[in-house]
């Protein structure tokens, strides 16, 4: 009846476990305890779990990922304290089945469930204000690709009480992610979270490509569009290209685990390299879907508080297709080792080490843009000047990586550890952080506190170099990655370095969180009335803060680069004397009901609870198609309401105001 | 100064052009879109499947079990499918709902014969021992051809579910639209297995 | 304004005559490759060429008259999308038997 489920499931003879199940068990009844004596059910069901505007379903993957990123850490300093401890004759605390559950854990969580969310949630947020749209393509579609990406959130999370999870590291090769070397529900786990998230990134990429490309406003034309939205643009490409590799990777392993195909095993003519081939022809272009927003975040950021108009936009704009078109030829280099001939690997290698070309044209476009303006040291200013250093460390260390040569004594070493963690931090994460305070006032009507801000900044820079300069070494010292306990001495003292960087890093993610909390109590004082607090350049600055629901009460023209700037040099136009009617999609409840029921697919699945399953998946169509039967799907606000929120919008914005904010901005 | 909107231009009448963007042809870029990403995912299959073609492990290999007769009966009811659904679309841009339900049954029935003989074909296979678990060439055929087989029962339910709405509300725009991305997915998958028939079956069996 | 029953989705329409024209042609393209392969009287590698060939024009065909793919629909972008979809396709396939085979070269897997 309910497949492989038994009490048994649940470790709570794993005291770490135990206790961490202890705590969200009670968090989580906390939580629902406080919604429901605030009375905030239906405020919840009809303003966010059925929203289908792009700014809350922003807002929303947004506050999942750090969340998860918490999680993610843990997983991250129970590594680096294990380490620190299980030297020449000590084991540490978490034996070896838990450790690599954890390290698993750590890298599946990051990748896929905080830096995805992340750059999906400042897309989802950002782009439609900055080409003047009142929301995405397909509304409905992006609320059901975050509700798909929870479902991805919830599984993992369930692995840690319900079963386990995958121990295998976060790509899970075959054989040992096969049947026969993991029985377990651990991968089951971790193949289907995958799936289920991958999609909703799938439609994402669909659905903002589309939105980019049809719903500019009049005269935006590709070469006048923001460079954050060019660089989402390239970036919805590379998923749409890329994800489905991925979707066929991982069902080519459920194939084998649930119906005894031989893809991937030993024997009856699998082949397992094949699987890592087509991981990493994913897995490569997945490394510049995170860093690629990141970067137009700086650019958009460097501008911004350089009082500067960004140097070299075209050049930025084919550096960016330069790395989105390159990005698919150079995935053997996670493999040099694997067994292809001098020749297959130089090819590869070669085009890494050219891939950094671009780059490296971008680094000196930021400097170049900052050179000669009037910059203004604001936290995402700071992250951007640490991310120029940091990344290109990083980018260096993977240059040096690309050579086959040295790739065959370096591979799966501290010193590839080091490397991807500095290029995925210095680099995507840092411009996840500067595009959260740049944009945190437009989305919710307030500035985020600088001055913890600026703590957190120097937290995760300093413990970021402590925690990872010391891999390196350990790298070029022999030490590899994933080991659970070691023998050699040497290491130990670079391990506790290590360690120590991780206690700042926990740091900086604890000022991060103190920001948000202070700064949603300090809101009065922090409120951001014009709409404009950075003095900002492009058209989402032109909107109030937050921005109505529609966005743009008026469809904006815009017939120049850095459409906004140019405007408030011209002087701003006065309000129209007539508003129109707006066209707007209504909410539905649907796409949380359609994730309920995949959840339920998954779970059964992993479980193999095949009549739960089959139910599932039956209820997810009837609901699909139901749906489609719905006619009453959008609406026009009337033009009195929008005139309504319009003036409510000028009146709380008066010339002191203005005033005010630009002399602190 | 307030803070003022960026409008330049009046706008014009057209308070439901939906912001002068047709969802319609939206709809169907944003299929499109999505059948490239499809088509990596039927490549990513192709390549399992050129990495696979040699491992017979010890049983049968393509020349011991295509049927190529067979299969072209198969090509030929999916080919006449993409024709019918042709000639429904040609009816709907003719606003002539009676034959655009009679062609998109063709189309269907078609299809259903298509998707038939292929379980009919696999349940062949499986009974003489040939199943996806014989080998890892078979399990690279399986998942090939199976993977294209689900694509079109899932575009079978989507043409029932559409015949449906056409049968009740009529040619509406959404109807339109929702004809005109099941023609883009339907011919795309006939477009697929040309590809299929040429690698699997015709190289494979001679 | 007018009517908006029609909408502007599929607008790239073809004619009867585009259709019958497609689909004569996807006969042919279909029924040559499985002759010559039912009954061999090409060499080999002819066989093989051929159809695939015709593998690649009947897609071609298909694109044209049933997919209506042309320059400008959709403002050029469908046949943009597509031939950017094509060369990533051909570069995954492509690299993708490339570095399996190296690898069994190398490691003698027959």
């Amino acid at each position: 009846m309910f497949g492989k489920l038994t009490w048994a499931a649940v470790p709570l003879q794993v005291p770490i476990i135990a206790i961490t199940l202890a705590a969200i068990v009670v968090g989580a009844v906390a939580v629902l305890a406080a919604i429901t004596y605030f009375r905030k059910w239906t405020v919840l069901w009809n303003d966010w779990l059925t929203t289908v505007d792009h700014k809350r379903i922003g807002i929303m993957y947004i506050f999942v990922a750090i969340v998860m990123l918490v999680r993610g850490f843990s997983d991250a300093i129970m590594m680096r304290t294990q380490l620190a401890l299980a030297g020449p004759g000590h084991s540490g605390f978490l034996p070896p089945h838990h450790y690599d559950q954890i390290f698993t854990a750590h890298g599946v969580i990051m990748i896929f469930f905080v830096a995805m969310p992340f750059v999906v949630g400042l897309m989802n947020v950002v782009v439609p204000l900055q080409i003047g749209a009142r929301d995405m393509a397909f509304p409905f579609l992006n609320a059901f690709s975050f509700w798909l990406f929870v479902v991805g959130v919830v599984l993992v999370m369930l692995s840690l009480g319900v079963g386990e999870f995958a121990q295998t590291g976060w790509v899970a090769y075959p054989p040992l992610s096969d049947l026969k070397f993991s029985p377990g529900v651990g991968v089951d786990y971790y193949i289907w979270s995958l799936q289920a998230s991958g999609l909703g990134t799938l439609l994402t990429g669909v659905n903002v490509f589309v939105t980019i490309l049809r719903m500019r406003a009049p005269g935006m034309t590709l070469m006048k569009m923001p460079i954050f939205t060019w660089t989402v643009f390239v970036t919805c490409v590379i998923i749409i290209a890329a994800f489905p590799i991925l979707t066929v990777a991982l069902a080519a392993l459920a194939m084998d685990r649930y119906l005894g195909f031989h893809f991937y095993t030993n024997e009856l003519g699998g082949n397992p390299t094949m699987y890592v081939n087509l991981v990493w022809a994913w897995g490569h272009p997945e490394v510049y879907i995170l860093v690629l927003p990141a970067f137009g975040v700086f650019s958009e950021v460097t501008a911004t508080f350089s009082r500067k108009r960004l140097f070299g936009y075209k050049s930025m704009v084919g550096a960016t297709l330069a790395i989105g078109i390159l990005s698919f030829i150079v995935w053997l280099h996670h493999f040099f080792t694997m067994g292809s001939g001098a020749d297959v690997n130089s090819f590869f290698g070669i085009m890494t080490m050219i891939i950094a070309i671009p780059t490296g044209v971008k680094i000196f476009t930021w400097l170049f843009t900052m050179y000669r303006g009037r910059v203004e040291f604001t936290p995402p200013i700071l992250w951007t000047l640490a991310f120029l250093v940091t990344f290109t460390i990083g980018g260096m260390t993977g240059v040096l990586l690309a050579i086959p040569g040295a790739d065959f004594l370096l591979h799966n070493s501290l010193f590839l550890v080091a490397h991807f963690h500095n290029v995925i931090i210095g680099g995507a994460l840092f411009g996840y952080f500067a595009g959260l305070y740049y944009w945190f006032p437009k989305a919710f009507g307030f500035k985020l506190n600088e001055r913890l801000g600026k703590y957190s900044f120097w937290c995760w820079t300093i413990g970021f170099y402590l925690a990872f300069m010391p891999l390196y070494m350990l790298g070029f010292m022999g030490m590899t990655r994933r080991l659970n306990h070691y023998d050699n001495p040497a290491w130990t003292p670079y391990l506790q370095v290590a360690l120590v960087g991780a206690v700042f890093i926990l740091a900086g993610i604890g000022f991060l969180i103190a920001q948000i909390i202070v700064s949603i109590r300090d809101r009065k004082q922090n409120l951001d009335l014009t709409g404009d607090p950075w003095n900002g350049r492009t058209l989402e600055w032109s909107t109030s803060s937050p921005p109505p629901f529609y966005n743009f009460a008026v469809v904006p023209r815009a017939d120049q680069l850095d459409a906004f700037h140019e405007a408030k040099k011209r002087g701003l136009p006065p309000p129209p004397r007539k508003y129109e009617p707006i066209h707007m999609p209504r909410s539905s409840g649907v796409p949380f009901i359609l994730s309920v029921f995949i959840l339920l697919l998954c779970f059964a699945l992993i479980w193999h609870i095949w009549w739960l399953a089959g139910v599932s998946f039956v209820s997810t169509i009837v609901t699909l198609i139901v749906r489609s039967y719905d006619d009453d799907t959008d609406y026009y606000v009337p033009a009195e309401e929008v005139a309504r929120i319009e003036s409510a919008r000028h009146a709380l914005a008066t010339q002191e105001d203005l005033d005010h904010e630009y002399a602190n901005a | 100064m307030n803070m003022q909107t960026l409008n330049h231009s009046r706008v014009d009448g057209h308070a439901s052009a939906h912001d002068g963007h047709d969802t319609g042809s939206l709809k169907v870029l944003g299929l499109w879109v999505y059948l490239m990403s499809d088509c990596i995912l039927f490549g990513s299959l192709f390549a399992s499947y050129a990495v696979l073609s040699g491992a017979f492990a010890g049983g049968p290999g393509p020349k011991d079990i295509f049927d190529l007769p067979y299969v072209l009966v198969e090509t030929f009811a999916l080919l006449f499918s993409s024709i019918t659904y042709g000639y429904a679309m040609l009816a709907v841009h003719r606003r002539d709902r009676g034959a655009v339900l009679r062609w998109l049954s063709m189309t269907f029935i078609l299809g259903a014969v298509f998707v038939g003989m292929e379980i009919n074909e696999f349940h062949h296979l499986i009974a003489l021992g040939y199943g996806p678990q014989r080998s890892g060439f078979l399990s690279g055929f399986f998942a090939l051809v199976a993977t294209h087989g689900l694509h079109v029962t899932s575009g079978l339910v989507w043409m029932a579910v559409v015949w449906h709405q056409v049968a009740t509300k009529g040619l509406t725009p959404t109807n339109v639209t929702r004809l005109s991305c099941l023609s883009l997915f339907w011919h795309f998958l006939d477009l697929v297995w040309i590809c299929v028939f040429t690698i699997v079956y015709l190289i494979g069996a001679f | 304004m007018a009517n908006h029953a029609t909408t502007r989705a599929g607008e790239a329409h073809g004619s009867a005559k585009s259709y019958n024209t497609g689909f004569i042609l996807s006969i042919i393209l279909t029924v040559i490759p499985f002759a010559l392969v039912m009954h061999p009287v090409l060499p080999r590698a002819t066989t093989l060429f051929v159809a695939l060939i015709f593998a690649v024009v009947q897609v071609v065909v298909h694109l044209v008259y049933f997919l209506h793919m042309n320059r400008s629909s959709e403002g050029g972008w469908n046949l943009i999308s597509f031939v950017f979809t094509l060369v990533i396709l051909f570069i995954i396939v492509a690299l993708s038997v490339w570095i399996i085979w190296s690898m069994h070269y190398n490691m003698m897997i027959n």
